[in-house]
């Protein structure tokens, strides 16, 4: 269920150059269904900035009812969002959306991220993990200085790094890393930019494969129709990012 | 105890406050939050004749204190709002307000027609100031005669009151809502967005696809208030008054200026649950200001 909530914030730091982690604690974890979930975050209690921002949710402790956002502060909003301080609350919506399926991964899975994509796929992850799946993970960022959780995700399995400048890792972006990996795996999840979304899907048509997608939201639940997507089905298929997704199966929207 | 009803043409309304259209969708995302009764009423999405797929992405920019949509009237078409969208709503017990949209007199005539004679349906708001569709929409609210004669056509076949829906989008927002009173409007409501841009300050490109969009947000009710109390000045036709309310000090601002009811808009993205927070503390905003009912504070700034 969706629910509103002041939630106590727990911890912030910067993990990597504008990348943040920011823990917070609250009864809407325990509604949390599954990996790839968003929440749509109110980072003022003034109407400026106006809009909730959408963050993904990196990791999710039932027990602690904590969970996790990674986020890049970028512009004006999410700034705002890396000012706050354990003690402070945050106005949380959540959880929105439909995650990745996780009951879809049989033995061996990819998970393929990209930049601010990659915090999703991190409880992705740890779940399949957990159900006895073995998971390879391929991350990309801009450089050396944007990477974060590499550590933690080596300790879930194989993890391979590109950069775009070569600073750490390959040189170059993810499907670089993917044409010399074999492809002896069932399913892939993908969360990040679009076009590599695009070079995902046409690396691997023959797999199983769930994407997250992005666009620019209103409202977070479906009720503004601000970021739909066309999708393969028909010319008159439209589908909603955030209510529908973010997660959609490989081959269905048109970004 | 304080009376929040209001009453006004096809509408008995047990309290003031509705979403306004475009904001709401029609009501199933925010039902899963809150029920839908306790609101006064629902102003539900714009519907054509056919289906409308609206307009490329990216839709909505946020601005100062507000948002830029140019969403373009997406909506699934007359025959599935009312097979569909409608009877799911007959599940509440609020009164809908259709919105009802068109490029042409024809298609406005057909929908009103058809939309309103859904059971749930107590009255219609007509949309002719939609800034962000190419043909239609704003063309029938910049003009006076335009308007006069659309308002005319749409009464012709309602079978419930019709309201029309002005646009900010005029130099003189009164000699409209004059025009569509002497063509037999049942009611107003206004504001509808200010046309707007916001360029990106790298590539100096515009950030909505449709180039320009629809302002909305706390950043209008300046503009939305003054005009809402222009309009009161020169009518007693009924007004449901909206544009950038997000606050019960907001709605009461509105009705003091002469709104009957209010509408809320883009707070409901902000704050879903703003509508029945604002309901609630109504009473007690009332009492505090020495009102007993609505009613009693309706245009209130007139009277000073």
């Amino acid at each position: 269920m969706i629910r509103q909530e002041r939630m106590q914030v727990v911890g912030q730091k910067e993990i990597a150059r504008h990348i943040f982690e920011l823990t917070v604690q609250g009864e809407l974890t325990a509604e949390m269904t599954a990996p790839g979930q968003f929440v749509h975050v109110r980072v003022a209690d003034s109407f400026e900035p106006l809009l909730r921002r959408p963050i993904s949710v990196a990791a999710i402790d039932p027990v602690l009812q904590q969970f996790t956002m990674i986020y890049r502060a970028e512009g004006r909003g999410t700034s705002l969002l890396s000012e706050k301080k354990p003690g402070d609350t945050l106005d949380v919506l959540g959880p929105l959306g439909n995650g990745f399926p996780v009951e879809q991964a049989e033995k061996k899975a990819y998970l393929i991220g990209g930049g601010i994509g990659v915090p999703p796929l991190y409880e992705l992850a740890k779940q399949l993990n957990e159900k006895g799946i073995q998971t390879v993970h391929i991350l990309g960022f801009e450089s050396k200085q944007a990477v974060f959780y590499e550590e933690k995700f080596k300790e879930l399995g194989d993890t391979h790094i590109a950069t775009v400048d070569g600073s750490h890792g390959t040189q170059g972006f993810v499907t670089h890393i993917l044409n010399e990996l074999p492809k002896d795996f069932d399913t892939y999840f993908s969360c990040g930019p679009t076009p590599m979304l695009e070079a995902v899907q046409w690396a691997y048509p023959e797999k199983r494969g769930f994407l997250s997608y992005e666009q620019r939201m209103g409202c977070g639940i479906g009720a503004c129709f601000a970021c739909v997507c066309r999708t393969t089905k028909s010319e008159t298929d439209y589908i909603k990012v955030c209510s529908d997704g973010p997660v959609f199966p490989a081959g269905v929207v048109i970004a | 105890m304080t009376n929040l009803t209001v009453n006004l043409p096809g509408l008995n309304l047990k309290n003031p406050i509705m979403p306004a259209s475009g904001c709401f969708g029609f009501g199933k995302e925010y039902a899963q939050l809150y029920d839908l009764s306790e609101l006064g009423a629902i102003m539900i999405k714009a519907a054509t004749v056919e289906m409308r797929l609206g307009n490329p992405t990216p839709r909505v920019a946020e601005t100062a204190a507000g948002m830029l949509n140019a969403i373009g009237l997406q909506n699934p078409g007359l025959t599935k709002v009312t097979g569909e969208e409608l009877p799911w709503l007959e599940k509440f017990d609020v009164p809908i307000i259709a919105n009802v949209a068109g490029t042409t007199t024809e298609d406005y005539v057909e929908v009103a027609r058809e939309i309103s004679k859904a059971p749930n349906v107590h009255a219609l708001e007509i949309n002719i100031s939609c800034p962000n569709v190419k043909q239609g929409g704003i063309t029938f609210g910049t003009d006076p005669l335009v308007a006069q004669e659309l308002t005319r056509a749409v009464k012709d076949v309602a079978s419930v009151p019709v309201y029309i829906k002005l646009s900010p989008n005029v130099t003189d927002i009164v000699s409209i809502a004059k025009a569509v009173e002497e063509g037999g409007a049942d009611g107003i409501t206004m504001i509808n967005t200010l046309l707007g841009m916001r360029l990106d300050p790298k590539t100096g490109r515009p950030i909505i696809a449709n180039i320009t969009g629809g302002l909305s947000g706390p950043a209008i009710k300046p503009v939305a208030l003054r005009m809402v109390y222009e309009v009161r000045k020169q009518t007693d036709l009924p007004i449901i008054g909206m544009g950038g309310v997000a606050t019960v000090e907001d709605a009461i601002d509105f009705m003091s200026a002469g709104a009957n009811a209010v509408a809320v808009g883009t707070a409901n993205f902000v704050n879903p649950f703003v509508c029945p927070e604002i309901i609630a503390q109504l009473p007690e905003k009332l009492h505090e200001l020495g009102y007993e009912s609505v009613e009693e504070l309706v245009g209130r700034s007139h009277r000073l």
